[in-house]
């Protein structure tokens, strides 16, 4: 039966390119590993698609927020110039909206943008200052020039020495255990 | 194609100047960048430089210490010219500003490479020119301890701002403009920031960017909703970098003084801060390379590239004047016409043509390929840019307010000591602030030039 390692984080291995990032990333899914992720010190084109990552929720959350900011900023401005504290000017009407379309765009923006900045944040779990990633004394290079794969013990397939194999099997250097703490 | 070598420096060859010298790997990159920062000494012309900064700082500081205490009357300002030195200064920072978001997110959407080794710097000059910009209407308020009225909080007064009024929209559109800009930034330099954690020595450094960084460890899971949020802020700040510097020429569009009551105005305020901004791009870029040697990374393309934008956005400023000159006299108005003709003739009349010297006749001398690569003219050329932007608003702000509709409301501006004090002294917070941003931060993002070496490796294949 397999084996659970419980006590460690998973496996390590580390390449010199992306191109070979790219094909260890395709092989370990070949395998049916699906808990791993691949680590680059830059966006690595077609990664996600190695990884099967599908669309993210980002640019919903981007949406919601540039909906609030619009429809609350305008409706704010509705309320405070028309309702709350209107001033008869020269019997001008007091929901004049062309005038409030400037700063109803302004928080259309402020708030897409704080959305997709904190929304990008809070999904990707950050921040995290520790992780069992970094008790790798190589993975210093992962924001330089090196790349790793690290498959995680919580897979269902994990084996200790099995996933070690596939590692080597893709030309992977300096596989190691990661510890988890 | 491959069997056709075009002649030496022709056309094709100089398109195909590298936007990165040749020989850099993922590790070159990320150790001359991170060196700057990390290990090179702080050498004695970056003292030097921060101190006389430092001091026009202080000077600033002094000034507007006294405007404190004095209050407004220590500045030129009178009646007809009540906001003088505030508002062209501030419109001539938030002008420099827009350069920054253009380079990080237009030329982002579109795709042009070249912009990668020069967006980290001047999306620093954009924060630091809208920190600048935001001094002299918050200072001008005269009590600017009372300047949160601008905002609107729910008072025991129950008071609102005037949502209809341009300067309230000035408002939004500044904080906007500065917060968005301040995220995008930040974005950009997580990566860069994981990485100077990675390659510290000292354990005081290692724990200041490791906070800073937040933990980024470079998961492609991460980079995947990254890049979401990354092309999103730059799809929304080109809409927000077009729509700040329309709203500034609304303070004066809207009113209806001559010379300030066009549909001109935005499109030829977009148009003047991307030329103002692209210029001080140039004027912190040239130094820059020189003192780092980032030649190999800020190369004659990006310099050649940036003329190229400024002789482009120079055209459409000349255009603008073209056309407001026009319209004017075609108008029939007399009072727009009587406002040519003061700028022609009147005391201010020779601002006017050192403004025309400045930002039409003078940049027409980058059509020439020579001069666009002679570093030592681009750099002159683009303090003769920055001058010229700082007269357009003077001209637009003083000539209109001292000559409007009857004779009894004209007046003369001139500014005081006070007003050359502080607008010097914020040049000197300028500068301080980059100063110490090329010492503590990556001048040039790490990852994207990272990404630029595994592209340029890719089409060599």
């Amino acid at each position: 039966m397999m084996q659970h390692r419980s006590h460690i984080y998973g496996v390590m291995g580390e390449f010199g390119t992306p191109e070979e990032l790219l094909h260890a990333v395709e092989k370990v899914r070949e395998a049916g590993y699906r808990r791993f992720d691949a680590f680059a010190p830059f966006p690595v084109e077609g990664l996600s698609e190695a990884l099967g990552l599908k669309r993210n929720l980002v640019p919903a959350i981007t949406l919601l927020g540039g909906l609030a900011g619009g429809i609350g900023g305008f409706f704010f401005q509705y309320w405070a110039m028309a309702s709350t504290y209107p001033l008869n000017i020269g019997g001008r009407p007091l929901n004049s909206w062309p005038a409030f379309i400037p700063v109803t765009f302004e928080l259309t923006i402020l708030g897409a943008s704080l959305a997709a900045v904190f929304g990008m944040l809070a999904l990707n779990k950050l921040p995290q200052p520790n992780h069992p990633v970094f008790n790798v004394h190589r993975f210093t290079h992962a924001s330089s020039d090196r790349f790793f794969v690290c498959i995680e013990s919580k897979d269902r397939k994990f084996d200790l020495a099995e996933c070690a194999r596939l590692l080597e099997e893709v030309h992977a250097h300096h596989i190691t255990e990661v510890a988890l703490d | 194609m491959s069997d056709w070598n075009p002649p030496v420096d022709s056309p094709e060859i100089r398109r195909l100047t590298p936007v990165i010298g040749p020989g850099h790997t993922f590790g070159s990159v990320t150790d001359k960048i991170s060196s700057i920062v990390l290990t090179r000494p702080t050498s004695l012309g970056w003292y030097i430089g921060f101190l006389i900064a430092f001091s026009l700082m202080g000077m600033m500081t002094i000034a507007i210490g006294w405007l404190i205490i004095k209050g407004v009357g220590i500045w030129g300002i009178n009646i007809p010219i009540g906001w003088g030195f505030a508002i062209v200064n501030f419109v001539w920072w938030i002008g420099i500003g827009h350069a920054g978001t253009l380079i990080s997110a237009i030329l982002f959407l579109l795709n042009q490479k070249w912009r990668t080794s020069i967006n980290r710097f001047a999306e620093a000059m954009t924060l630091f020119a809208v920190a600048c910009a935001g001094i002299f209407p918050l200072i001008h308020t005269g009590r600017p301890w009372m300047a949160f009225y601008m905002f609107p909080y729910p008072s025991t007064m129950g008071l609102w701002p005037q949502f209809r009024s341009p300067l309230i929209w000035d408002v939004f559109a500044v904080s906007t403009y500065g917060t968005v800009s301040l995220v995008f930034w930040f974005v950009g330099l997580i990566p860069d920031l994981a990485t100077l954690r990675d390659r510290a020595v000292k354990k005081p450094l290692k724990i200041i960017y490791g906070m800073l960084s937040m933990g980024w460890r470079g998961s492609a899971r991460h980079w995947h909703r990254y890049q979401s949020a990354y092309l999103l802020l730059a799809g929304l700040a080109t809409p927000l970098v077009l729509s700040v510097h329309t709203v500034v020429s609304f303070d004066f569009a809207i009113a209806i003084v001559p010379g300030w009551h066009t549909t001109i105005f935005p499109p030829y305020f977009v148009a003047g801060a991307i030329y103002s901004g692209f210029a001080m791009v140039l004027t912190i870029a040239i130094p820059l390379r020189k003192a780092y040697d980032l030649e190999d990374f800020i190369t004659m393309r990006h310099l050649d590239n940036m003329a190229k934008v400024m002789l482009a956005t120079g055209l459409i400023v000349a255009y603008g004047y073209f056309f407001e000159f026009f319209l004017s006299l075609y108008s029939g108005n007399k009072f727009d016409v009587f406002l040519v003709q003061q700028r022609l003739h009147g005391p201010y009349a020779p601002f006017y043509y050192a403004l025309i010297l400045c930002n039409i006749l003078t940049p027409q001398l980058l059509w020439s390929y020579k001069l666009r690569h002679n570093v030592a003219v681009l750099f002159i050329m683009s303090i003769v840019v920055n001058v010229g932007m700082w007269l357009e608003r003077f001209v637009i702000v003083v000539i209109s307010l001292t000559r409007d509709f009857v004779p009894s409301a004209w007046g003369r501006y001139s500014p005081t000591v006070w007003d050359w004090a502080t607008f010097i002294g914020t040049i000197g917070m300028f500068v301080t602030l980059l100063f110490l941003f090329v010492r503590v931060l990556p001048a040039i993002s790490i990852a994207e030039m990272r990404e630029l070496v595994a592209d340029t490796s890719e089409e060599k294949k």
